[in-house]
């Protein structure tokens, strides 16, 4: 098959799974936050609100396009634009698996090995933070620009850290590729350890992975740092003035954020796609228990369930992972599931912390928020670094 | 497996036209579905119902400025880093001691505006509340 | 292929350095210097200098054009009054201008020895190692002497920001 050909393909199916994964995260979210607060979280659209997403685009879509008079209009327009746009490049750069070949054809599951990926990643996330900076100057609100002076002060602090303990790793992978990156973490130790960086030799990065994980939320505004949107204190900060899509576009930017940074953690430190156990001891059979085990769950429940449309709904559901579980269980698509599972499973675990932090911390004050950075992660980061490079020069 | 650098950078270029066009679209798309109804209330800066006072763009602290400064200063030292690590291995000790030295330096400046106070976010003194 | 990307990331950043000239509120010109800032990446990467390309993102669009805006947010400076022109620099600008452009490319190529034609990704070594071993290895002395630079800038800085903060 044509390169080209191929390339649009994957790219479009990574654009729709991307996008529809943004959507389910805003649902995912806000049921679990509502889980930790005790309280149903939204039911109403769809069984057990799983069409909640659908239902707000098309509410944001037609909603009423604001465009006050005192505001900057190029600039509010372009503002979201750019978060939206901005976010939206990184994630051609992450690996889901490795080369496979589909039809004959040998490809990555990809969409671009670049030799300096990384790096681009981290530039692409350095330039995001015009969006939210231009929007709150240009809403010419108090509120607005003090959450974009916040932001911008906030981010390039937090990026310093982030990016440090980024490079800490690599010193052990030796390659800016994050596909040579993932593959530098195969294998494990005694045979059961694997290698990914928080556990390799000499030096495990569990430091470095600890700053990047604090600094990543701070990098996408997330609580406990979410100074620049602080709702009760600011309003909403930076998209105070903000309504329709275009309001919507900072939120689909900020979860973009979250899903790439996570991938990112994944590749660094969680050794991306390979499996937590070796295959001897039967890492290939994970999904299809698992998706068995919530298949007999969902019926356990639906037999027992107070509601009549739980009745309906669990076993419908049940049917849907027997499915799911059935497709793991053909070992000719291993080669291609297989990886994207645990990769999956891994960035969803980071991003599933996103969340409970959410739930679960209050905010920090700013004074604190800037201190944190510049006076323990970044000297942290940076001494980490330090004794990495010394034993991993010593050894080799 | 590509090998010339179009067959590497095409994907890249390709994300960067869906990104575009579905950024575009999404925020062009409100503007032209959503209804216009204007009035003079909401054409105000949100200032939790009351009349806004002032002009909202005040001048801000010079602490703002100085993160900045000091985020250029360190960051050209982090992207300095990234060169290193891929040859690391390769050079060893070599490597090792040339950015020791080179971070130490830099951390003896960092630690003397740690000193100096320019870390500091505003002095905060909880007598002064007691009055 | 190489033509079209060259001509197109080109004319951004000419059009953008224009307008960046032209505008009239500090925002809008920091705005273009970050269009200009992100279109010579794409140049560079044209060139085959991956890294310096990323470098470039980072370090220029990214860390100084971050200070430039916050600098121009905090100052709170609006919009420019538009300078009075004399007759004489309204009619004689644009020529004597265009004729320096035309002396400074004529120049330019009679200095510059000919050189083979750019193929996209043909350069080899500007890639992250080619550059970390030349760092590392022959410009090492140039690499510790940055680290002297920053040193001093950061004591600068600092200086100057305290005494305004006093």
């Amino acid at each position: 098959m044509d390169f080209f050909l191929l390339t649009i393909i994957k790219a479009a199916i990574i654009a729709f799974i991307f996008l529809t994964t943004l959507a389910y995260l805003q649902l995912l979210e806000r049921k679990l936050i509502a889980h930790i607060q005790q309280r149903p979280g939204p039911y109403r659209v769809g069984p057990n609100g799983l069409l909640q997403p659908l239902a707000d685009v098309i509410k944001l879509i037609t909603k009423e396009d604001v465009l006050p008079p005192h505001v900057n209009a190029v600039y509010y327009v372009i503002a979201p634009f750019l978060a939206v746009f901005l976010a939206l490049i990184p994630i051609a750069l992450i690996p889901f698996g490795p080369e496979v070949e589909i039809f004959g054809v040998k490809t990555l599951m990809q969409l671009t090995d670049l030799s300096i990926g990384v790096v681009l990643i981290l530039a692409i996330s350095s330039i995001g933070v015009y969006g939210i900076v231009l929007g709150g100057w240009a809403s010419n609100n108090k509120y607005s620009l003090l959450g974009s002076m916040r932001s911008a002060a906030q981010m390039v602090s937090y990026e310093l850290a982030l990016g440090i303990a980024v490079a800490t790793p690599l010193l052990l992978a030796n390659s800016l590729s994050l596909q040579e990156i993932t593959q530098a973490q195969s294998g494990f130790y005694f045979g059961f350890l694997p290698r990914w960086h928080v556990f390799q030799m000499p030096w495990p990065q569990a430091i470095s992975f600890v700053v990047f994980v604090i600094a990543a939320f701070a990098e996408t505004n997330r609580l406990p740092f979410d100074m620049p949107e602080a709702e009760n204190e600011l309003i909403g900060g930076f998209h105070t003035e903000y309504s329709s899509m275009k309001f919507a576009g900072f939120f689909m930017a900020e979860y973009a954020a979250i899903v790439t940074i996570c991938s990112l953690g994944t590749v660094l430190f969680l050794g991306g796609y390979n499996p937590l156990f070796p295959v001897e001891f039967g890492s290939n059979l994970v999904p299809l228990i698992l998706f068995l085990g919530g298949a007999a769950l969902l019926f356990f429940h639906g037999v027992q369930a107070q509601r009549w449309r739980d009745r309906i709904t669990f076993p419908l559901f049940g049917v849907v992972f027997l499915i799911i579980a059935g497709v793991f269980s053909i070992p000719a698509f291993w080669p291609y599931l297989i990886p994207v599972f645990w990769f999956v499973l891994k960035a969803g675990v980071l991003i599933f912390l996103f969340i409970w932090v959410r739930g679960t911390l209050p905010r920090f004050r700013y004074d604190q928020l800037m201190g944190f950075a510049w006076k323990v992660l970044f000297p942290v980061a940076l001494i980490n670094l330090i004794i990495t490079s010394g034993l991993v020069a010593v050894v080799s | 497996m590509p090998s010339n650098a179009l067959e590497l950078y095409f994907p890249f270029l390709l994300q960067i036209a869906i990104a575009f066009v579905l950024a575009a679209g999404l925020v062009g798309a409100s503007a032209v579905l959503g209804k216009r109804l204007k009035n003079k209330v909401k054409d105000m800066p949100y200032e939790c119902g009351m009349t806004p006072a002032g002009d909202a763009r005040h001048s801000f602290g010079v602490k703002f400025y100085l993160v900045g400064m000091l985020f250029i200063l360190f960051d050209i030292e982090a992207i300095f880093l990234f060169p290193w690590v891929v040859v690391f291995r390769q050079l060893g000790l070599l490597a090792f001691f040339s950015m020791l030295v080179f971070v130490l330096l830099i951390l003896t400046g960092f630690f003397y505006i740690w000193k100096k106070g320019a870390l500091d976010w505003g002095k905060f003194n909880p007598d002064e509340l007691k009055g | 292929m190489d033509l079209i990307l060259f001509f197109l990331l080109a004319f951004v950043a000419v059009g953008c350095a224009i307008n960046l000239v032209l505008q009239s509120h500090p925002i809008s010109s920091a705005i273009s210097l970050i269009g200009v800032m992100v279109s010579l990446a794409g140049l560079y990467l044209l060139l085959g200098a991956e890294f310096i390309a990323a470098a470039q993102i980072i370090v220029y669009a990214g860390a100084i054009m971050v200070l430039f805006t916050i600098v121009i947010m905090l100052l709170n400076s609006g919009k420019e009054a538009p300078g009075r022109m004399n007759n004489l620099s309204r009619f004689l600008g644009l020529p004597l201008l265009l004729v320096m452009v035309g002396l400074l490319a004529m120049v330019l190529v009679q200095v510059v020895p000919p050189t083979q034609e750019v193929k996209f990704g043909n350069f080899t070594g500007g890639g992250p190692a080619d550059l970390g071993m030349l760092l590392f290895t022959k410009y090492v002395l140039p690499f510790e002497a940055t680290s002297v630079l920053i040193l001093v800038a950061i004591l600068g800085a600092v200086v100057l920001a305290l005494k305004e903060m006093d």
